[in-house]
């Protein structure tokens, strides 16, 4: 059951890595790279380190993507 | 097409470097030397019921003192980057409004997920978990409250006096240890107390709890920074 679930978490974290390597719209890839992060603390927890899986969460899906935003709204401020 | 090939050669050279070393790999049976130090000592000479905690904030703790300057590096440094001038500020910019939800959400959830944080920190003896992600939590509360209210500013003098004061606590708890106790960062200064009580450890619980602090200090901080640097004119 818990290799099901692991295979599961990393397909779909690959998955989101591609869309965040090739998708056009720049916002969906900054999603999607948030996404992998989410994927992995998921995986933290089931490989009993929630220890790490809480800061995964916290600074991979959260504050990351939310600087990803603001580096890309700068982005399209100049280029406006 | 060379390009290509160099390519590939070099990836293959790296794979014949790393497979050795990946082939020659055999799990141990055993814990290291250290590793069964700790296994063994740790709960009777620390009294935390969490050993990550024992060895991150007592066995290793002048590396955990690094940690947290590195980071406090990182956020001077990115201040001292993202720093504007008064003239280059955008007097009124205007910012999209907030969805109902989002702004609703935040007014409930914020103070939920700054209490998690405090419980995170101020438990790290005993569950999994500590200063440093108790202190991300906390980041991420104030987070929530700047992406409900774009305009929201942190106040510099309290991020500046909550970081300062924690820091040096950190540095003065463990010079207690030389005076008192066995060394640098020891833990026994105050009694080891009930093992798996809320008041045991010594005093790592209150090293854990201003190492919470200064980590939720710096990255909202750095949050902040990155937020009011949105406000320049390009």
């Amino acid at each position: 059951m818990f290799v099901v679930i692991a295979i599961i978490i990393g397909v779909a974290s690959l998955i989101g890595g591609y869309i965040a390597i090739h998708h056009e719209d720049l916002s969906v890839a900054i999603i999607a790279s948030g996404l992998v992060s989410l994927f992995a603390s998921i995986l933290f927890l089931l490989l009993a380190a929630p220890d790490v899986a809480m800061t995964e969460a916290a600074i991979g899906s959260g504050l990351t993507t939310l600087i990803f935003f603001y580096v890309l709204n700068k982005i399209r401020q100049r280029n406006d | 097409m060379i390009k290509k090939l160099i390519i590939i050669g070099i990836m293959a050279g790296v794979v014949l470097i790393f497979f050795d070393l990946f082939n020659a790999f055999t799990g141990n049976e055993v814990l290291s030397k250290t590793a069964d130090y700790y296994a063994r000592n740790g709960a009777k000479e620390v009294g935390a019921s969490n050993l990550v905690t024992s060895i991150v904030v007592t066995y290793r703790g002048f590396d955990t003192l690094g940690e947290v300057t590195i980071l406090f590096l990182t956020a001077a440094i990115i201040s001292f980057v993202l720093k504007i001038r008064e003239e280059d500020i955008i007097p009124n910019r205007q910012v999209r409004i907030t969805s109902e939800i989002l702004d609703s959400a935040a007014q409930v959830i914020v103070p939920v997920i700054f209490m998690v944080g405090i419980y995170i920190f101020v438990n790290g003896h005993l569950t999994p978990g500590g200063g440093f992600p108790g202190g991300a939590v906390i980041a991420s509360g104030v987070l929530l409250m700047i992406m409900a209210n774009p305009k929201f500013g942190i106040s510099h003098t309290v991020i500046s006096w909550v970081e300062s004061i924690s820091g040096v606590a950190f540095v003065i708890l463990g010079v207690l240890g030389i005076l008192f106790a066995g060394g640098f960062l020891d833990n026994r200064v105050l009694g080891l107390g009930d093992f798996g009580k809320l008041f045991s450890a010594g005093i790592i619980p209150i090293i854990y709890s201003f190492i919470g602090l200064k980590v939720g200090a710096e990255l909202s901080n750095i949050l902040g920074t990155i937020s009011h640097a949105q406000n320049e004119k390009n």
